[in-house]
């Protein structure tokens, strides 16, 4: 008896027991859907009844799609070959193809223009999503937006390169005065920039010849899918950047910019975005001085990106909390400065941990855009409601225009949200 | 007995100049109406080791925040290798890379590898060349014995491992004068001793310490002074011999039979 005892109590190991590989898990498909659809009568019940609603769609919508008629050029004619038959009338896409993604006014013979610059915007955006690119591509990335300006709007080329030289400039002052303190290079870039713009305008207007290389195309004329895409981009890109100017200004030290960050944020959260549309298309003429015009893609973007930023610097802010204390101590006992810190420090890993919020209001935002057709643009939306909904031959095919619509835009969120899916496992170096 | 200890030895000859390093004079600081700080007096001489210790509260990790501007002193003054502390931001930051720091929970970047955490204060402060950078940095790592990480993230380390990386990143700013709060207190005793060899190894470098830590075997060792701070005041302050073993005040007495006693 107490020999065995004193077995149990007092323990000697001898030999290393050795590695052994894990069990090898069982698999195979019908293991899988036994256990997965079929594991208890709740779980059989449900996996029924599903399979019942997924074969009533699929026989309401399979035959619309597979009958569906292409190359037809009106309702009726698409009728007379359907006879009676279920089956979509696509050919609305095909026949009104160019305005959809165009626009019904922007010029046929220049529809590469506006092609070319969605192609170059992958290339554009590549170095700035995939890091892991060489980062001598962000060249072509700064310079992308004045050449897209130019392929879409067309005019003297002079506008583009004078935007980019206030930039120059601004980077070089900035360069030139942060030494002797960030606000003074902040503000005195912002400075020169202006003053780049202003006195450039008036050397543009007098040099620039009527005939120029690319045609110039208004504002008015933008339209249909392509006016989505350009406020889209535009507005996400500079509402990222403002949404992390808002959230550290909200967090900072000197009360006048606190201040005035969250009102900014707090007011332009409250208003609905169709308020501010408004604004932008009818007030906002009020207060610029008679004579002037003010673009109105331009009051647009200002607009959609003011209400996306509020709401990106809350996010923001809600990553900024998160991180510990403790790295921020960490990075001024290092003697870091402020931009040092945030740069480097801070906003990397904050960011990291809003990626989820910002690509939500990126998403949003994106689709959002279709707001701009109740101020009478003609963006996918607007072109489907305005002029091919309304015209004589497809009077009446809303579910095809509709459900193209929607297959559009999902196809652009489902995109942003697997690339920040990839994102985060690509980012995810802690907590391991 | 403590005489004939080959360690006590050594520390005799662990030199320490006249030079002075830190000198504070008359310092207070307040939490809001909070009193944490109360007319503190110490003057550290280039090379010293000082061990801070006292109850929980008393406000050492307080008094050693202040000297690197972490947090602000509302009077008296803090001289720093002969620079005022004052809220002139250049002169907090010239103070901050003479002065490394080592935090309680390390606070490594978790988004940057091990080798990335100790060269980008030198090449974004010191406008260090990214290659001397990485050769000072690999240095530093050898010598606390991790160099053969240099390339994971700080997640993939042990708690050990990370701190001794903290005092390597330290170390890369090449500072003059090193500060510890409790960087053992939140490890594994086997740990500890990794910890401590390292820091007691920069001690025997000559290296100005200030060191807020419970480890007494640690302040036998290699401490100079001992610094016993309660409620706020530096109460009692000696060589650790005689802090030990003999110490003047009833707070000290109480405090060390608590720590020592169990
Ligand atoms: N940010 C703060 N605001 C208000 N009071 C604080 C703050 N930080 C510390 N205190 C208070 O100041 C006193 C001293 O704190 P301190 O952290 O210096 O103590 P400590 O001696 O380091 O204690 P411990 O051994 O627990 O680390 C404590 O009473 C604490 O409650
Ligand atoms: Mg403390």
């Amino acid at each position: 008896m107490s020999d065995t005892h004193a077995q149990t109590v007092a323990f000697v190991r001898e030999t290393q027991i050795p590695p052994a590989p894990p069990p090898t898990m069982e698999t195979g498909a019908i293991k899988w859907v036994r256990e997965n659809l079929f594991s208890g009568w709740a779980n059989t019940l449900l996996t029924l009844v599903s399979i019942y609603f997924i074969y009533q769609l699929a026989t309401f919508v399979l035959p619309w799609v597979l009958n569906g008629v292409w190359n037809t050029s009106s309702l009726s004619e698409c009728r007379d070959v359907l006879q009676g038959v279920t089956g979509g009338c696509f050919s609305v896409l095909t026949d009104r193809w160019n305005q959809l993604l165009f626009g019904f006014q922007y010029p046929s013979e220049f529809y590469w223009r506006p092609s070319l610059a969605f192609v170059l915007l992958f290339l554009a955006a590549a170095p700035v999503l995939f890091f892991d690119l060489p980062r001598k591509l962000l060249i072509f990335t700064g310079l992308y937006p004045f050449i897209a300006y130019w392929l879409i709007w067309g005019g003297t080329i002079l506008a583009p390169i004078l935007a980019l030289l206030g930039f120059v400039v601004g980077y070089f002052v900035f360069q030139r005065f942060v030494k002797e303190s960030f606000a003074m290079g902040f503000f005195g870039a912002i400075v020169a920039a202006f003053l780049t713009w202003w006195l450039g305008g008036y050397v543009v207007d007098a040099v620039a010849s009527e005939d120029t290389l690319l045609t110039a195309v208004p504002s008015r004329d933008m339209g249909g899918f392509m006016l989505n895409m350009i406020l889209g981009t535009v507005c996400v890109s500079l509402s990222l950047p403002f949404g992390i100017l808002l959230a550290l200004g909200r967090q900072s030290d000197m009360p006048i910019i606190k201040w005035i960050c969250v009102v900014f944020i707090e007011f332009i959260r409250g208003v609905p975005l169709i308020t501010l549309l408004f604004v932008a298309n009818v007030v906002l003429a009020y207060f610029l001085p008679p004579g002037t015009t003010f673009d109105l893609i331009l009051r647009v973007i200002i607009m959609i990106t003011m209400f996306a930023s509020a709401y990106i610097a809350e996010v923001i802010r809600g990553g900024l909390a998160a991180l510990p204390k403790g790295q921020y101590e960490a990075a001024d006992s290092l003697g870091l400065d402020y931009p040092q810190a945030m740069r480097l420090i801070i906003l990397p890993q904050a960011l990291k941990i809003s990626i989820p919020g910002i690509v939500n209001v990126a998403v949003g935002l994106f689709k959002d855009t279709t707001l701009v057709s109740v101020i009478s643009m003609f963006d996918l939306v607007g072109m489907i409601r305005g002029p091919i909904l309304a015209s004589t031959d497809w009077n009446g095919v809303y579910w095809e225009l509709f459900s193209f619509a929607a297959l559009l835009f999902f196809i652009v969120c489902y995109g942003i949200s697997q690339y920040s899916q990839w994102l985060e496992r690509r980012l995810a170096t802690d907590h391991r | 007995m403590a005489m004939t200890d080959p360690i006590s030895a050594d520390r005799t000859a662990m030199k320490v100049s006249d030079e002075v390093a830190i000198e504070i004079t008359k310092m207070n600081k307040w939490y809001g109406q909070f009193h944490v700080l109360r007319d503190i007096d110490l003057t550290v001489y280039r090379g010293e080791r000082i061990v801070i210790c006292g109850p929980s509260g008393s406000g050492k990790s307080t008094l050693i925040r202040c000297i690197n501007a972490l947090e602000e002193h509302q009077a008296g003054s803090i001289v720093v290798d002969g620079t005022t502390l004052s809220s002139d931001l250049k002169n907090i930051d010239k103070i901050r890379s003479e002065v490394g720091m080592c935090f309680q929970h390390f606070n490594l970047f978790p988004h940057l590898t091990i080798l990335e955490n100790c060269t980008l204060a030198p090449i974004w402060v010191r406008k260090t060349p990214r290659k001397e950078a990485e050769d000072t940095a690999m240095h530093f790592l050898e010598k606390v014995k991790i160099p053969d990480q240099a390339n994971k993230y700080p997640g993939q380390l042990s708690g050990g491992q990370q701190q001794r990386v903290a005092i390597a990143r330290s170390l890369c700013m090449r500072p003059r004068i090193m500060l510890f709060d409790e960087p053992t207190s939140a490890l594994d005793p086997e740990m500890i001793k990794e910890v401590l060899d390292t820091m007691i190894e920069l001690a025997e470098e000559g290296m100005t310490m200030l060191c807020v830590t419970h480890e007494m075997g640690f302040a036998r060792q290699v401490a100079n002074r001992v610094i016993f701070m309660d409620a706020g005041q530096i109460v009692e302050q000696n060589e650790p011999e005689e802090f030990f073993n003999n110490p003047k005040s009833d707070r000290t007495q109480l405090f060390l039979s608590q720590i020592l006693g169990h």
